[in-house]
């Protein structure tokens, strides 16, 4: 992950509550082996008609739209499927942050760990965000200082709360993997003693397995 | 020693280090893995030249692409897809993580596999690249779905970076009435505290209601449960979950065995708990559930009417509601009764157990599936499959015109080639009513595996109640 304390972007709105990973990134395009060409799917039956043309309608396809990379949403975005596709898709198409009154867990581990920043806030605050974005019919500029945990935009001003080690994984651009294996001494030791008191999960999968073969 | 809830008492049994007020590194006893949310984990690996650390703690299977066809042996016809399990494959020998293969008897979805065959003991952690896992509280398992990157993070270290979460109680009186099932409960349960009602915490259900639930029963309770945004499911485990576990781990004897009752009988809520947030409900008087909408909260029971939008305050809600009826072609007020279907699916890791089957040769006695309607059946797994075989079910499901298809996910989110096109309305035993989700422009109705048999053999949707001659489960 890359360092970043800060996000300047462009901002519209997607009125859409409960929006889940199936609507971000529709099922054929989980098929790869890699992470690449998932721009394509991204909202796919929003941005494109059953012919694959594309749905004039939609903000995301309208020429103004063009620099939009800042969503402000609707709450429970991301729930369902834990598909981290719908991340990287977000990562591809230009997405830098999601603003919502809530996140579904799973998403919003995957797009924290990814880099996609998430930010909470309350959903009268969203509601004014979406307001000052639509009354504008182009994206609002909108500012994210991760350092300060605030959003900023021509008309509000907002603080947002984030846990310490997020905040830090964004600011210093952490290996997580690296750093938890720092610590593979005390999981190995950890290992020994649970299955000194737990010995039949040892090996469950593997001696399973063996039994059904 | 202070009280703590059973959520709790998992957590501290496996936390290897507490990173901060907030995190704990968290050791997982079981990772099951698929085939579509795993490889960008192993490339992520491969190219960090980083190993699979306790590889005998891991299992994979082709679950989500593999079709469903009759076909020996199975093949899968789209390249990607079949790239995607021979890539699978590659990376299981590599590693030495065992794999229920394409071919593999045994082979279906993970969440029916890995239980059946007692992967699954009270008191483990569990954890798999695949929302559902949150089936395994059933058996008092702390499971819960994680993203690639997790799964990455876990095959390296076979732990867990894991943000705490609160506790949720909700209890459950009284006795699920005759026609109603565990998938009613929840359904139900989830309209009423809403599809991110449970966003931040792991639920704990108790109560009467749950006593003379199957482990079956209680697996689509659990499962269920992450549709109102749990990050965990967990039942204490009782004398049937333990009959359960016992029954399928031929491992666990003697000593051994004394000592697992010793350490399951003490995973339960201390009487002094504090849950941040409980519920309380009543089964006696809960009826069949179906979905009017395109989130699993939009349900009511089959003899109620889908909210009118002026009853309904909030201008989101609202909206929500206004975009879900214009996608399912449905008016507010209206009844769900007598909804023509034009297609049946039953399966997934929510009802596609053995029970689930059982209930569905009950509810349909005599009855042939209705002309113009074309019903699947896909057991969960190939041991499901052996046995709905053995026990005359599968034969009687033919019979009556049902298709009997080999185990997988299949159209429960429509990955492999069991798509449903466009207008197209279905009675689904699965666990999402998302637009698209079972092919787009495709109409899901969530209900029970009874109910689902209802509406195949009377073409509408039907109150299995009602059904002449049902042996009503």
């Amino acid at each position: 992950m890359h360092k970043l304390s800060k996000i300047h972007g462009h901002a519209a709105a997607l009125h859409i509550a409960n929006f889940d990973t199936d609507q971000v990134m529709p099922k054929q395009f989980l098929r790869g082996i890699d992470k690449s060409g998932l721009a394509q799917g991204l909202f796919y039956d929003l941005r494109f008609d059953e012919h694959g043309e594309p749905k004039q309608n939609f903000f995301l396809n309208q020429p103004a739209y063009a620099k939009t990379d800042v969503l402000i949403a609707g709450s429970n975005y991301g729930c369902g499927s834990s598909r981290e596709h719908a991340v990287w898709g977000m990562q591809q198409f230009g997405f830098k942050a999601v603003i919502a009154s809530s996140f579904a867990e799973i998403f919003y581990s995957n797009a924290m760990g990814n880099g996609l920043l998430l930010v909470v806030l309350p959903e009268k605050q969203v509601q004014a965000l979406m307001k000052e974005a639509d009354d504008k019919g182009v994206p609002i500029s909108l500012d994210i200082d991760i350092e300060n945990l605030k959003v900023r935009t021509t008309h509000h001003e907002f603080t947002f709360v984030m846990s310490a080690r997020h905040r830090r994984m964004f600011l210093e651009g952490l290996d997580v993997i690296g750093l938890t294996l720092k610590h593979k001494k005390e999981i190995d030791a950890f290992a020994q003693e649970h299955w000194n008191e737990q010995p039949w999960v040892k090996d469950v999968a593997r001696k399973t397995m063996d039994r059904l073969n | 020693m202070t009280a703590r809830t059973l959520y709790q008492k998992l957590v501290d049994s496996h936390t290897v280090l507490k990173l901060d007020e907030e995190n704990v590194l968290l050791f997982c006893d079981l990772h099951l893995m698929n085939e579509y949310t795993s490889p960008q984990a192993f490339s992520g690996l491969d190219e960090k030249d980083r190993e699979v650390l306790m590889p005998g703690q891991n299992i994979a299977v082709v679950s989500h692409i593999i079709p469903t066809h009759h076909e020996i042996p199975r093949k899968i016809a789209d390249p990607a897809s079949s790239l995607q399990a021979l890539n699978l494959k590659k990376n299981c020998v590599k590693h030495n993580i065992p794999l229920f293969d394409t071919n593999h008897p045994l082979q279906g979805i993970e969440h029916v596999v890995s239980p059946e065959h007692g992967m699954v003991r009270p008191g483990m952690v569990i954890i798999c690249g695949d929302s559902h896992t949150t089936t395994y509280g059933a058996l008092g398992a702390l499971g819960f779905g994680i993203g690639t990157s997790e799964v990455e993070h876990v095959l390296a270290t076979q732990t867990l970076v894991y943000r705490l979460a609160k506790n949720m109680h909700i209890k459950i009186n009284g006795t699920l009435p005759v026609g109603t099932t565990s998938k009613d409960m929840i359904l139900n349960i989830i309209s009423q505290i809403g599809a991110k009602g449970a966003i931040g915490y792991v639920v704990e259900f108790s109560g009467s209601a749950l006593t003379d639930l199957s482990t079956e029963a209680r697996f689509t309770l659990c499962n269920m449960a992450v549709e109102a945004g749990a990050r965990g499911a967990l039942i204490a485990p009782d004398k049937t979950a333990i009959d359960y576990v016992l029954a399928r781990c031929p491992d666990i004897t003697g000593e051994i065995k004394d000592r697992a009752l010793v350490h399951w009988a003490s995973l339960y809520s201390d009487a002094d708990a504090q849950f941040e947030k409980a519920y309380e409900f009543d089964a006696s008087d809960m009826a069949p559930f179906v979905t009017w909408g395109t989130s699993p909260d939009q349900a009511i029971a089959i003899n109620a009417a889908i909210p009118t939008k002026d009853s309904i305050q909030d201008p989101i809600d609202k909206l929500s509601l206004e975009q879900a009826l214009r996608y399912t072609k449905l008016s507010d007020g209206q009844r769900l009764e007598g909804t023509p279907i034009d297609h049946v699916f039953i399966g997934s890791c929510t009802n596609g157990r053995i029970e689930d089957l059982r209930n569905v040769i009950a509810a349909i006695g005599d009855r042939k599936v209705a002309p113009g309607v074309r019903a699947m059946v896909v057991p969960g797994s190939g041991a499901v499959k052996a046995q709905a075989e053995q026990e005359g079910i599968a034969d009687k499901l033919i019979a009556a015109g049902f298709e009997w298809r080999k185990p997988g996910c299949s159209m429960c989110l429509a990955m492999n080639d069991d798509v449903l096109t466009s207008g197209t309305r279905c009675a689904s035993t699965t666990n999402r009513n998302f637009e698209g989700r079972q092919g787009r422009g495709a109409i899901t109705h969530l209900m029970s595996p009874a109910m689902a048999a209802a509406a195949a053999v009377t073409g509408k949707i039907t109150d299995v109640r009602k059904l002449q001659g049902a042996a009503n489960a």
